[in-house]
């Protein structure tokens, strides 16, 4: 009986919980006290700007599970956009740029996964060079220019809506992918050997799990979608640059931390990260509608980033400190 | 070894074979017809109509805490007071599109009466621009113009031609009539300083200017760090260099505070466009002659005078009408629903007193 | 992989630890022969490459990047990173600015403490959250890029501090030299001296060392990890609110947005110059080569009229290269000590 109180209780108060909680809770207050905050044309923009993190977010996760770390996704991003431009003006169809470029970012996680588990190198450096190098090809590609005269129909379908109702086009798309990325991850066992790798990537090495390749796939994954998001950026701004998407890694990983994922790894899980990617976006179109100034967010981000971390710590402690004091009462009382 | 190898060319491989599959046929650039956006009602102009009190006009410039726009918002503020309307100040930190997109969203939500906008980038803000147009929001662009087929109307500091011509005739002025000069932008794809640049290099392709020779054009991104990096880069590059023309003020002031600091002072002339504040002690040193610059403040107050009047239906856009600026006067609508505010000031030792901003 | 978990870091005064030593020597001499060619190069096809002025200009625009490379540098060495130096710039510059533009008459010494102790706060903030609250050094310093960001630009609105309200002898001390070396480059070389002085010869440093190799085992060995790991991130605020104060002065101009995006630079002038991301090695001199590395390549590439697009390829392929220097370095350590083993 009290275990089972003490199961909840733990699974009440860890993060993961907290920060799904916490959104519930900033949407439903913001639906009825921020001004055309419920609306479903506010509702389409809100799904277009968490489109690019959530996206990304996804493979990010698995990544930072297993105890590494991608900086490079926005630089990808960035790269297949500035190429997207580029064979749009050398004549190709879009219907042949679209799938090359998510190939174009899978050959990113390529260079990515080589360096990290073919040589062996630290994930951390290596993907901020790739994030230099990845970024620099990106202007040495399109350089000045911008291009912008992709066909309606498909720039259309980004910022459309199904029928002109209210579920935005690109919704599908997030729904989908995260249900994929969801049940990998949560059910089947190579998600579970995510968790392995990260707890202790020697022990799962000897226990028959394929570290290296696991790890090389996730970055070829990583990249792909960060390609098809280079697509989608391109395609909803009608504008392909090379500085497009410059910085989102930073709030990529930013969401994937604040949804409870360890950065040591073996740690978190998606509905979390989900719920953290739809807390910020939340918070940042209720703090604008309300003219509170994009600074502000910056502290609440950089806040809550923190808290993620620090809470679940400080609770550990106080419970720890308070089962000892019962402890220490309870032998006294003997 | 072998089997990353093996996965290099699996992946390879699809990649081969997704082109190929997918190369015979399709939208290209060629076959691709853009008819999208820009569906507006024609509205009929009353020009005696009533102008409308309490108007919520809002201005997006291409990025806060940019001295320059902060002088012409400044205007603008100015004139939505005198408009008796509700004056709203919004704009990302960083000059980007697509922070700019969210506060376009955000403008509609909040269903302002008129949106003045710089853009950062012409196509990029488009389809959110339709969008508020379609929510019956005026668009009127200011400072950096947008596609035509997306805001009613754009305030042209002056014309193209007129800062091009003026550029150049500086340049050879200040190089003392010969020899190599250099144009210092900002970034590479600003819509203005490129057009600003083709026509200065039209200009230099006449006889008057053929003693001078335009060596480069560098790109300063509007960073003041990156300018100045620039602005040494040239002079390490070009010993003979005459006069850097900086079109842009942040990196006319970058430029001339390197060279104010530097063995080149006296040597190499600094001109192009820039805010007085910001330049005046070059100019009081010496080591800028004379520079350029339109009123910016009156470039914010005529975009909120016209985005009043266009919202209270007395202008719709369209060539040949006229409407009154406050304390400008009356101003008449150029082809394209362009408003040219007027020529340039040139600012030298003597006059840069008079001016604050 | 397993490299950092084995106990081939040998303790201090072992002949095989002179030997690794004398192999990162090696690593710093990588980089100084990549500078000779570049500079041998660029000099060759633009003389005034190697002019007083233009070696004046590099070393200007070195000195604030390799100031925050000596903290950096030091605090990756603990096995931890400083993710908010850019922000930390940031805010000190601006405070700076603010305070002489108020003040016109305060010395150049108060400028340059104010800046140095805002600095030290911010980075007090950072290692009492690592250090206290147990969250890694990423994540903490990610959150405070954000929040000390934050913090300036909320208090700076949309205002800048122009080079006219500043007073001259602010601004003249970017370019002031004591015999012919500006004041700048004397900071920064009298910074990057004492840090490695601190590092190689200083109990503390190779304490600092002990921690990056092993947490677990410096602790156990009775080093006070705690007050170095403050200390060491103290360090980290203080050098990048003195990079501010320096910012101000070099650049005149000063608003919210000052040094946004440095963070990468100073990783990577880290990287590059020898440091490994594990810690536990790397030098506070490499690092600063590395900035200096760094620095000349942008200055060249404007020089040698190449295409300006292709410099942070360039940077990126660089930081990739020294990377996989440092693995072979390493891995040729690791077999010297496994042959040592063997006979012994």
């Amino acid at each position: 009986m009290s275990d089972r109180v003490a199961t909840l209780r733990s699974r009440l108060t860890s993060w993961d919980s907290i920060i799904v909680v916490l959104t519930v809770l900033v949407l439903v207050v913001a639906s009825f006290s921020v001004d055309n905050f419920g609306t479903s044309r506010n509702f389409t923009f809100m799904v277009l700007d968490l489109l690019p993190i959530i996206l990304i977010a996804l493979p990010m996760t698995m990544i930072i599970v297993t105890g590494e770390i991608d900086l490079s996704v926005a630089s990808t991003l960035g790269l297949t956009s500035s190429m997207m431009g580029w064979l749009w003006n050398q004549g190709l169809s879009i219907e042949s740029i679209i799938p090359l470029c998510i190939v174009i970012g899978a050959v990113c996680g390529v260079v990515n996964g080589f360096l990290i588990t073919g040589l062996g190198l630290p994930s951390l450096a290596v993907t901020i060079g790739t994030l230099a190098l990845y970024r620099g090809l990106a202007f040495v590609v399109l350089g000045d220019g911008a291009v912008a005269d992709f066909p309606f129909d498909y720039t259309g379908w980004v910022t459309g809506t199904i029928g002109g109702g209210a579920v935005p086009n690109v919704l599908i798309l997030i729904v989908a992918l995260a249900l994929i990325f969801g049940i990998v991850q949560h059910a089947t066992p190579f998600g579970r050997s995510l968790y392995a790798i990260g707890a202790n990537a020697q022990a799962a090495h000897f226990s028959g799990i394929r570290v290296a390749r696991t790890k090389f796939w996730l970055y070829v994954v990583s990249g792909a979608v960060a390609g098809l998001v280079g697509v989608l950026w391109t395609l909803r701004y009608a504008s392909a640059r090379a500085d497009n998407g410059a910085g989102l890694e930073l709030a990529v990983v930013a969401a994937v931390l604040l949804g409870g994922v360890s950065i040591f790894g073996g740690k978190g899980s998606l509905p979390g990260v989900l719920a953290g990617v739809v807390l910020l976006t939340a918070l940042q179109n209720a703090l604008r509608l309300e003219d509170v100034s994009g600074q502000a967010l910056n502290i609440v981000t950089g806040t809550l980033l923190v808290l993620s971390v620090l809470l679940p710590n400080v609770t550990t402690a106080v419970r720890g400190n308070w089962q000892r004091r019962k402890l220490r009462q309870a032998a006294a009382t003997r | 070894m072998l089997r990353s190898s093996r996965t290099l060319l699996s992946v390879g491989t699809a990649a081969l074979l997704v082109t190929g599959l997918s190369a015979c046929g399709g939208t290209t650039k060629d076959s691709a017809s853009n008819s999208g956006g820009g569906a507006q009602v024609a509205a009929s102009a009353d020009p005696n109509a009533q102008a409308k009190e309490g108007l919520k006009i809002a201005f997006l410039p291409k990025q806060l805490n940019n001295p320059y726009s902060d002088v012409e918002v400044g205007g603008g503020k100015v004139a939505v007071g005198e408009l008796k309307g509700e004056y709203k100040l919004v704009g990302p930190n960083d000059a980007s599109a697509s922070s700019q997109v969210s506060y376009i969203n955000t403008l509609i939500q909040q269903q302002q009466d008129v949106i003045v906008v710089a853009a950062n980038d012409p196509n990029a803000v488009c389809p959110s621009l339709n969008q508020a147009r379609a929510a019956k929001i005026k668009v009127i662009t200011f400072d950096s113009d947008a596609s035509k087929d997306c805001r009613d109307a754009f305030i042209n500091q002056a014309t193209t031609q007129g800062i091009g011509e003026s550029l150049a005739k500086m340049a050879l002025e200040q190089a003392g009539g010969a020899g190599e000069i250099a144009v210092l932008s900002a970034t590479p794809n600003a819509t203005n300083q490129n057009s600003w640049i083709d026509v200065m290099k039209k200009e230099l392709a006449k006889p008057e200017y053929s003693k001078l020779k335009l060596v480069k054009v560098a790109y300063g991104n509007d960073d003041d760090q990156k300018s100045f990096q620039e602005a040494q880069g040239l002079l390490q590059s070009y010993p003979n260099l005459k006069a850097i023309v900086a079109p842009t003020t942040v990196g006319i002031a970058a430029a001339a505070r390197y060279i104010s600091s530097s063995s080149y002072k006296g040597k190499v002339a600094v001109t192009g466009l820039g805010l007085p504040n910001q330049m005046r002690e070059y100019v009081k040193d010496d080591t800028v002659k004379k520079f350029a610059l339109w009123n910016p403040a009156d470039i914010g107050y005529l975009a909120a005078y016209a985005g009043a009047a266009m919202a209270s239906g007395q202008i719709t856009g369209a060539e040949g009408e006229k409407f009154k600026a406050g304390k400008l006067g009356e101003y008449t609508i150029g082809a394209g629903g362009e408003i040219v505010l007027g020529p340039p000031t040139e600012f030298t030792k003597a006059n840069i007193d008079e001016f604050n901003f | 992989m397993t490299i950092t978990s084995t106990p081939t870091k040998a303790p201090l005064g072992n002949p095989v630890a002179q030997k690794a030593s004398g192999l990162f020597k090696q690593r710093e001499l990588g980089i100084v022969l990549a500078l000779a060619l570049l500079v041998a190069y660029t000099a060759i096809d633009n003389p005034r490459f190697l002019s007083g002025q233009s070696i004046r200009d590099n070393l200007l625009n070195t000195a604030i990047l390799a100031v925050m490379a000596t903290g950096q540098a030091i605090v990756v060495i603990t096995r931890n990173i400083d993710l908010s130096v850019g922000s930390v710039l940031g805010i000190s510059a601006f405070a700076v600015a603010t305070l002489m533009s108020k003040n016109q008459d305060l010395p150049m010494i108060v400028a340059l403490l104010v800046g140095l102790g805002v600095g030290a706060v911010a980075g007090l903030v950072n290692g009492v959250l690592v250090r206290y609250g147990k969250v890694p050094a990423l994540v903490v310093t990610l959150g405070t890029l954000y929040i000390y960001r934050g913090i300036t630009y909320s208090w700076a609105g949309g205002s800048q501090v122009n080079a006219d309200e500043l007073p001259r002898h602010f601004l003249t001390f970017a370019n002031d030299s004591i015999l012919g070396i500006p004041w700048l480059v004397l900071i920064a070389l009298v910074v990057i001296a004492a840090g490695s002085i601190m590092m190689r010869n200083y109990r503390v440093g190779r304490e600092l060392y002990a921690m990056g190799s092993s947490p677990a085992a410096a602790e156990l060995a009775g080093i006070k990890v705690a007050r170095n790991l403050l200390g060491a991130f103290v360090l980290s605020g203080a050098l990048a609110g003195l990079a501010g104060v320096l910012y101000a002065a070099r650049f005149g101009t000063v608003d919210a947005a000052a040094g946004t995006g440095y963070e990468l630079n100073v990783v990577a002038a880290v990287v590059v110059g020898g440091v490994a991301v594990f810690g536990g090695s790397g030098t506070v001199w490499g690092a600063a080569l590395g900035a200096l590395l760094l620095t000349v390549i942008g200055s060249a590439l404007a020089v040698l009229d190449i295409n300006q697009f292709w410099q942070q390829a360039i940077v990126g392929a660089l930081i990739i290269l020294a990377i996989c220097a440092d693995r072979l370095v390493a891995f040729r350590i690791a077999r010297s000590l496994r042959k040592r083993d063997a006979h012994v």
